[in-house]
């Protein structure tokens, strides 16, 4: 067993349910049904726990956490406990009434997403007619309630080429911050690589808007960026490395080092519902796998870099190199990183429509593209 | 706010949290996807931050911890300007919760 330390932060995945049906989402392709969902007992159950392992933010997402309507009593548990509590939502669900009620429960911060700029271009990339001028409501809504916003803006080839006005939206919507993070292909986006993948072009403009608003806004709007995997000379260090940091609990209380560790054959998730989160955090073998660095093959295994990235996503390991221990051909360094480039090229050449994510039965699933093949067809 | 001087009067955001941390035993600054630990210099900064010029905090605690006031302010200021990029902090008395108004 590898020592752990205290996780500082926590997914909580309240539900998988959702009214937008965003082809970028990395929720998994089998979505958890309604019925299998946690109850709020058991949550505040769980929050409590996650306190005392040492856990001191909370980040309720999903699917849509305010499609809950017991997400209030999650809010007060969690504020109970001390928990710093960030809600990560669409805000298609939020009126005036209920984000007071919100804020008045102990709601800290809130991560509203937006799809685009523009509003039909909005709407199509999240499948919800309207949703767009809702989620401009909800943002007035967090601002009358003195809820501070941060704008989560997911970018891909069908809105990068608005991103300059998405940061000047941003601003209007009164945030303090905006996240603009490349897709990273986990879940539905994976299935939708095709029809998400920018263009080197794209990615190159959008690194300079967000260098020139940076400097531009500095004081009162501050931009985090996270740059495109596949166009990487590195790979991001998941989760500050697996196991250390952070942890996700599912809708049923699957417990998991990342949101997308789902997509890693081979391993099995313990349950809140089964054992108590300290023993999975400590002990549970999907945790153990990648902790630590005795795991790595070469090139990680000898590379100065290993402390640094982790040797790079696991999830991304296995859905390319076939191998969850592999290097993650993000990184250069990875004998599968220029079919990666190609391939990204490739993607970025088509005109694939979207798979729009929804629940469905196990046997009628969207397919994920291959792995990649060996390094001599590159 | 963008650059501190010893005239500067910050204060943390409101949807910034100072706190105890009794599982690792120190205090924690909760903030927007940001977790920091800061040290004990830090930490009496960061709680006397009431809308005070930085300098007379600076004094207050070079007062207290026998230490020169430069010293201390000079640390002072490299700490905050950090938060005050990260968009942590506000100049007392403006609008706190939001670095610019919103347009109707
Ligand atoms: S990415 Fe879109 S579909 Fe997925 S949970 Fe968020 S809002 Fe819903
Ligand atoms: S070889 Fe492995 S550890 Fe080195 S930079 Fe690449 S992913 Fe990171």
């Amino acid at each position: 067993m590898t020592a752990s330390n205290p996780p500082i932060g926590l997914l909580a995945e309240i539900t998988h349910r959702c009214p937008l049906r965003c082809p970028y989402c990395s929720n998994p392709l089998e979505l958890t049904r309604a019925e299998a969902e946690l109850d709020a007992a058991a949550w505040a159950r769980v929050l409590e726990d996650a306190a005392g392992l040492g856990v001191l933010q909370l980040h309720l997402s999903g699917g849509e956490p305010t499609l809950r309507p017991d997400l209030e009593e999650l809010v007060a548990a969690a504020r109970g406990a001390g928990l710093y509590v960030n809600l990560i939502t669409a805000g298609v669900l939020l009126d005036g009434p209920r984000v007071r009620r919100l804020k008045a429960a102990g709601l800290d911060h809130v991560q509203l997403s937006l799809q685009d700029s523009d509003v039909d271009s909005a709407d199509r990339i999240g499948g919800f007619k309207g949703g767009h001028a809702k989620k401009l409501a909800a943002a007035r809504h967090l601002r009358e309630a003195g809820l501070p916003i941060t704008i989560n803006a997911v970018v891909h080839r069908q809105n990068l080429d608005r991103i300059e006005r998405t940061v000047a939206l941003a601003l209007d919507l009164g945030a303090h911050r905006l996240e603009v993070a490349h897709t990273q292909y986990y879940g539905w986006a994976f299935a939708n690589r095709a029809a998400l993948m920018p263009t080197p072009e794209q990615v190159d403009h959008a690194r300079r808007v967000v260098d020139r608003a940076r400097a531009d806004l500095r004081g009162r709007l501050v931009i985090d960026y996270v740059a495109p995997d596949y166009y990487a000379k590195y790979p991001k260090p998941c989760m500050g490395g697996w196991g250390r940091q952070v942890l996700t609990i599912g809708p049923d209380g699957r417990t998991m080092p990342c949101h997308a560790a789902h997509t890693i054959k081979g391993l099995a998730f313990d349950s809140v519902k089964d054992r108590p989160l300290r023993w999975i955090w400590q002990n549970s073998p999907a945790f153990e796998a990648f902790r630590g660095t005795d795991w790595m093959q070469e090139p990680c295994r000898s590379c100065p870099r290993k402390e640094i990235d982790f040797g790079g996503c696991r999830c991304q390991a296995m859905a390319l190199a076939g191998d969850a221990r592999a290097t993650d051909p993000a990184c250069s360094l990875s004998p599968l990183h220029a079919r990666l480039h190609a391939l990204a090229r490739e993607d970025a050449a088509t005109d694939a429509p979207f798979t729009y994510r929804r629940m469905l039965p196990k046997d009628r699933l969207p397919e994920a593209p291959p792995a990649l093949r060996a390094v001599e067809d590159a | 706010m963008v650059a501190l001087t010893a005239e500067s009067r910050p204060v943390l955001q409101p949807f910034c949290r100072l706190r105890d941390d009794p599982v690792r035993g120190r205090v924690v600054l909760l903030a927007p996807e940001r977790v920091l630990f800061p040290c004990g210099t830090s930490q009496a900064v960061l709680a006397r931050l009431d809308g005070r010029p930085l300098g007379e905090v600076a004094a207050d605690l070079a007062d207290r911890y026998a230490a020169p006031a430069d010293v201390i302010l000079a640390d002072a200021l490299t700490m905050l300007q950090d938060l005050a990029d990260q968009g942590f902090l506000a100049e007392a008395g403006a609008d706190q919760g939001f670095p610019k108004e919103a347009t109707p």
